[in-house]
């Protein structure tokens, strides 16, 4: 058991909102897994800028100062990229106006030992282990601002319990993956996906799935497509939210026995394991509600 | 209608005056669900419950044993009104993973949808949704009655063993999937039926019969417009075709 709490807003005058309804739905969906969790903000001042790659790394405590970091990368990049390093709860986020893959290479560089979380123009993830409302206050949730939010509990049963096996997933550009279930042939995938190239943080199996994603994407797949794909090469339970730089896409296995539950309004998507993370967002008494059917592909873009 | 119920335990309690039985009402925004089903399993006969801002909140109004009236104005989490008994539980809203699990007697009325699982492994009583219900709605049913207005989702009455299921729209994949026995009636669309599940005539005994359960949830479909199904009979017994299959 997981659970997941997603939220799309689509009028910007909710986007100052973002943090506290994101918080609000994660504290009802702490019961499905208390072990440790992860959050994915879209577009949050403060964390990232349009034009400015950031990347997200695991961890407060890279073992460097936030200077020499600073500096470390300064060096390996051209003289205008500017970077800068800041530390948000157990998470440290360095940002610089070069392309993502460069800030990765210069990051990874002079920190070997990093591990990066989230990257991208517009997205900033964190995870950690401990209670999921205690992470949250640890990297602020509740003031954040954002146009997206992505949250998961975890109740690990592939892989252990560690921050790194904490989701969202993130392993492109602005993409994020969340799962509530399990992969059952997680590891013939990967060895795949291993011969074509694709290098693992982890053992879990939802990083199959989200590398997954990522390598259809790739390849020229509609996040739609690559979902469909998805369920024709991964066998198990899942209910799954992947998040782009401006879209969300909900999809369930065909058996279907992992929940999901969607309201929509003019105001927001919103997408949560049970009803009860929903109840107190804003209009929901005249929200459209509803079950996503078994196996089928929903998208909502910005 | 066939119900089982426990024996009657409460003869010596005398029910309020029908004029004095306003509802109380309990409002979940403060008060814990804990109290309000203590309260409810310390009920008698006639007394009724109105439940405020449930707010999705699990396991609301079970085990229910006397014939009482909660109404539930909003949405119910998972096994609302599971263990039922006797009373009537109406949920003005929609309901998840479970409700009325395992009901015994007594009625459960659901006015927007039901997530998965809804009524299963019921022995008895009458399970009204007026939406849809999710997927394995009356899997393993042990005589109650379940009359769905929408569509319900696939693997739905699988290994159903007795009571009727009436749906007023489509049924998913894989309807009565091992069925031993229990009566199915569907008036739209079947996806598919499950193993040894078969499409039976509709008789004038069942045309009455789907016109009760229709009547008891105060819908008004033509029980000629719905088609009957029910099991084949084939699984009942050891094929010993397959016995070199081991």
């Amino acid at each position: 058991m997981c659970g997941i709490a997603a939220l799309q807003l689509r009028n910007p005058s909710l986007h100052p909102r973002m943090g506290s309804l994101l918080s609000s739905m994660l504290c009802q969906i702490v019961d499905r897994g208390p072990d440790s969790a992860g959050l994915a903000v879209y577009n949050t001042p403060g964390l990232v800028s349009p034009g400015i790659s950031t990347l997200s790394l695991l961890g407060r405590d890279q073992g460097i100062t936030t200077a020499a970091l600073t500096a470390g990368v300064a060096a390996l990049l051209p003289s205008d990229a500017v970077p800068a390093v800041q530390v948000v709860g157990d998470t440290t986020l360095v940002s610089a106006a070069v392309g993502t893959d460069l800030l990765v290479k210069a990051v990874t560089e002079t920190l070997p030992a990093a591990t990066v979380i989230g990257r991208g123009e517009h997205v900033a993830v964190m995870k950690s282990v401990g209670h999921p409302m205690e992470i949250a206050a640890e990297h602020g949730l509740e003031a954040m601002a954002g146009s997206q939010g992505l949250s998961h509990t975890r109740m690990a049963t592939e892989s252990a319990v560690t921050a790194g096996g904490s989701h969202p997933f993130s392993v492109a550009d602005d993409l994020c993956l969340v799962h509530n279930g399990s992969f059952s042939n997680h590891a013939t995938v990967r060895r795949e996906l291993k011969r074509e190239g694709v290098v693992f943080d982890s053992e879990n199996d939802t990083e199959v799935g989200a590398r997954y994603v990522a390598s259809r994407l790739k390849q020229g797949d509609t996040l739609e497509e690559a979902l469909v794909n998805l369920g024709k090469v991964l066998d198990g339970f899942y209910t799954l939210v992947v998040t782009t730089a401006d879209s969300m896409a909900v999809v369930r296995d065909p058996i279907a026995c992992k929940p999901a539950i969607i309201a929509e309004t003019d105001d927001y998507v919103a997408m949560a394991s049970e009803y009860r993370a929903l109840a107190a967002l804003p209009g929901i008494s005249t929200a459209r509600i509803f079950e996503p059917e078994p196996g089928k592909v929903y998208t909502w873009s910005l | 209608m066939v119900t089982l119920t426990a024996p009657e335990t409460l003869g010596a309690v005398t029910a309020p005056d029908d004029d004095a039985a306003a509802p109380t009402v309990v409002d979940l925004a403060d008060a814990p669900v804990r109290g309000l089903n203590q309260d409810l399993h310390h009920a008698v006969d006639g007394q009724s419950w109105t439940v405020a801002n449930p707010g999705g909140k699990h396991s609301l109004a079970v085990g229910i044993n006397a014939d009482v009236t909660v109404t539930i104005d909003g949405h119910a989490g998972y096994y609302a009104a599971g263990m039922h008994q006797k009373g009537t539980v109406k949920v003005n809203g929609n309901a998840g993973v479970g409700l009325a699990e395992n009901i015994m007697s007594g009625t459960v009325h659901v006015t927007g949808d039901a997530s998965q699982s809804a009524a299963a492994t019921g022995h008895g009583g009458l399970v009204v949704i007026d939406g849809n219900a999710g997927a394995r709605c009356g899997i393993s049913m042990k005589g109650v009655d379940i009359v769905v207005g929408g569509n319900i989702g696939h693997m739905s009455a699988f290994m159903a063993q007795a009571g009727r299921l009436v749906v007023c729209g489509d049924a998913g994949d894989a309807l009565g999937d091992s069925i031993y026995e229990a009566r199915i009636y569907v008036k739209g669309t079947v996806a598919s039926l499950g193993a040894d599940c078969i499409e039976k005539p509709l008789r004038d005994e069942h045309l009455a019969e789907l016109a009760e359960l229709l009547a008891a949830a105060g819908r008004t479909d033509n029980p000629a417009d719905f088609s009957r199904y029910g099991s084949a009979r084939n699984l009942y017994h050891f094929h010993v075709d397959n016995s070199t299959a081991y």
